[in-house]
């Protein structure tokens, strides 16, 4: 158990940075998810932290004890790798006991905690089979199983589902997050999928070329996204972004998109009548058919029909308002709408964000 | 119908050439073997080709009893050699391919330089080297030649085969608490059988049928088994049953080798050359 921390933390390869002093802090017990694009230099910073990457600059601790220059071994951190890292030659139950070996544990004692471990993740019955004769899932559970025996200080994952199809990723992910709630250890889990981000995370940096964009709970950044490119890498469909001018219209502040306004629930205190103004709007924070009807009927809009996407649950419509601007909304049920139609939409307004069209960044 | 015709016509030229073409390559193996089936009597080159009158058996055991001393020697040799040659070059590959340090690919090129020396550019340094530190005349001296000569193939052959090993079973290893070398025997060295297969055959081969280091370092008693062959077959008079005798027998551990193991030797060398 320990929580991490990261001060000014710098990473160049030869002449070129690709970690610009990041500053972050893991709480013990804390599932943190690192998410970004790819080379945004996420997987670096978990390098870092497991010690398989030099520390340009900054210093990292683990627990109270700076590890810039303690040995991967010694930092009693476990990583599962993307690609598992089983060794091939190795029995599953070598490939478990392999740390508690090298750490000079009796077999006896090795024994036990492998058993232990296999019993927890039902991998019992393979423990004499080689990786080659395991399934993907099976490979998974032992590259995580691996890092169990050893009781680490903190967990390192990288993109550890990547290599899974959807459907045991979805499994493994909730497995990942009863394991987390068992074990109470200190994870860092990196990965590029958003959605793996929002469900195991109890707070989710996003990184975008070595620099965090934002630190907060998976609500946090969903609701209130630091910038355009929070904004828009988390949620699928991604948030919706309008170019747009902030009004002060009989004493109310408005900001307008073509010819449709709306209300400026609160914030934006900065603004002044004209300034321009990027609106950001959650696909899901457009309502349609009945839906709309506990909203206040002045704020309402009408919108063509684009394109209509039904997923059983819940439908994804590209809709465009006032003829200029295109919206795709995500709404519950199964809104039959048709292609050329024109139906009425809503917004939560309480859920729209302001953005700088300079900056990209949120105004609060 | 002209199709399957020209086909066959096709084939048959096809084998023919082939066939014509092993005769052609088997001939002096033809050659050394009733040669050395004749006795020194019925030697001579009008009657070369001929099958010999009467089988003279005897022709292997009188080499061999005249080679002997060689044929210990030559085994002394190539096995200290090829075995040291491959696991210090399995660990350089091991070095070169995992622990890549400022400079590693420099140092690398500069080994691979030595396989473009040929041995009789560095011979007379060579001498004057061993000679300079006692080494001059035996076989130990041969074998240390033999081992570092040896390094930049070795060396080559363990870093390509090496960097098919994912790198992250070698930070897994390391974050399982793992050193330099427990790596290296646990987890680096099971997995490269195959290659220690590889560069082991290449060496044996090209150890055993090293002939001039052989000559020009060694004592008349540690000479290998190469130059013993080639004294078999100096005299004023030479019996030419003898040598060829001596040089069939000579080539049977190679032969045998590469028999045995010659199926990981092309596994090995294909390895790697096409995804899986």
């Amino acid at each position: 158990m320990a929580h991490v921390e990261l001060r000014k933390v710098v990473k160049r390869f030869g002449s070129v940075e690709v970690v610009h002093g990041i500053d972050l802090d893991i709480r013990d017990n804390e599932f943190l998810v690192l998410v970004g694009p790819s080379g945004c230099g996420k997987s670096t910073v978990l390098r870092m932290i497991a010690g398989l990457e030099p520390i340009s600059g900054g210093e990292v601790f683990i627990g109270d004890r700076m590890v810039n220059h303690v040995s991967p071994k010694d930092r009693n951190v476990a990583m599962v790798f993307q690609n598992y890292a089983l060794y091939p030659h190795m029995t599953v139950r070598y490939n478990m006991g392999f740390s508690l070996k090298m750490s000079g544990k009796s077999r006896d004692e090795i024994a036990a905690k492998v058993d232990e471990v296999a019993g927890i993740l039902e991998l019992g019955p393979y423990l004499d089979r080689k990786p080659s004769e395991l399934s993907g899932g099976q490979r998974q559970r032992v590259a995580m199983g691996r890092a169990m025996v050893r009781k680490p200080d903190v967990f390192l994952f990288d993109e550890p589902l990547s290599n899974l199809d959807a459907q045991l990723r979805t499994q493994m992910r909730l497995e990942l997050r009863k394991m987390h709630m068992r074990l109470m250890t200190t994870t860092i889990y990196v990965t590029h999928d958003q959605i793996e981000a929002m469900t195991l995370a109890d707070r989710i940096v996003i990184l975008k070329d070595g620099l965090i964009q934002q630190v907060g709970t998976p609500i946090e950044v969903f609701e209130k996204p630091a910038n355009v490119f929070v904004a828009r890498f988390i949620g699928n469909p991604p948030m919706n972004i309008l170019k747009g001018t902030f009004k002060v219209i009989d004493g109310r502040r408005c900001v307008a998109a073509g010819k449709s306004v709306f209300p400026v629930p609160a914030g934006g205190d900065s603004l002044g009548d004209g300034d321009p103004v990027l609106i950001g709007i959650r696909p899901d924070a457009i309502k349609m058919g009945d839906r709309i009807e506990k909203l206040p009927k002045e704020w309402l809009c009408r919108g063509e029909v684009v394109v209509s996407e039904i997923l059983g649950g819940h439908s994804h419509l590209e809709i465009v308002v006032d003829g200029e601007n295109e919206l795709l909304a995500e709404v519950e049920g199964r809104v039959v709408a048709h292609p050329g139609e024109i139906v009425p939409i809503g917004f939560e307004f309480d859920r729209m964000v302001l953005f700088d069209p300079e900056t990209k960044e949120a105004i609060r | 119908m002209t199709m399957t015709r020209t086909s066959v016509f096709g084939t048959i030229l096809l084998y023919s050439t082939l066939g014509l073409l092993a005769v052609l390559f088997l001939m002096p193996a033809y050659m050394a073997v009733v040669t050395a089936l004749k006795l020194p009597a019925d030697i001579s080159l009008p009657s070369a080709w001929e099958l010999p009158p009467v089988f003279n058996w005897s022709s292997f055991a009188d080499a061999a009893a005249m080679l002997r001393p060689n044929f210990v020697n030559s085994v002394i040799l190539t096995i200290t050699a090829t075995i040291g040659s491959t696991v210090l070059g399995s660990l350089n590959g091991y070095v070169f391919s995992k622990w890549k340090f400022k400079g590693s690919e420099v140092v690398f090129t500069l080994f691979l330089f030595g396989m473009f020396i040929p041995y009789q550019v560095i011979l007379i340094p060579l001498f004057q080297t061993l000679r300079a530190m006692n080494l001059y005349g035996g076989l130990p001296g041969l074998i240390l030649a033999h081992i570092v000569y040896g390094l930049p193939i070795t060396s080559l052959i363990f870093r390509n085969f090496y960097s098919q090993i994912p790198t992250a079973l070698i930070e897994s290893g390391r974050l399982d608490g793992a050193g330099f070398f427990s790596i290296y025997l646990r987890i680096v060295f099971p997995l490269s059988i195959p290659g220690f297969v590889v560069t082991s055959l290449w060496q044996f081969t090209q150890i055993w049928n090293e002939f001039l280091w052989g000559i020009c370092l060694t004592r008349h008693a540690d000479n290998p088994i190469t130059v013993g062959l080639a004294q078999l077959a100096g005299g004023q008079a030479v019996s030419w049953n003898l040598p060829m005798a001596g040089s069939i027998m000579a080539a049977v551990p190679v032969l045998c080798i590469y028999i045995f193991l010659g199926r990981y030797f092309i596994r090995g060398l294909l390895a790697g050359s096409v995804k899986e």
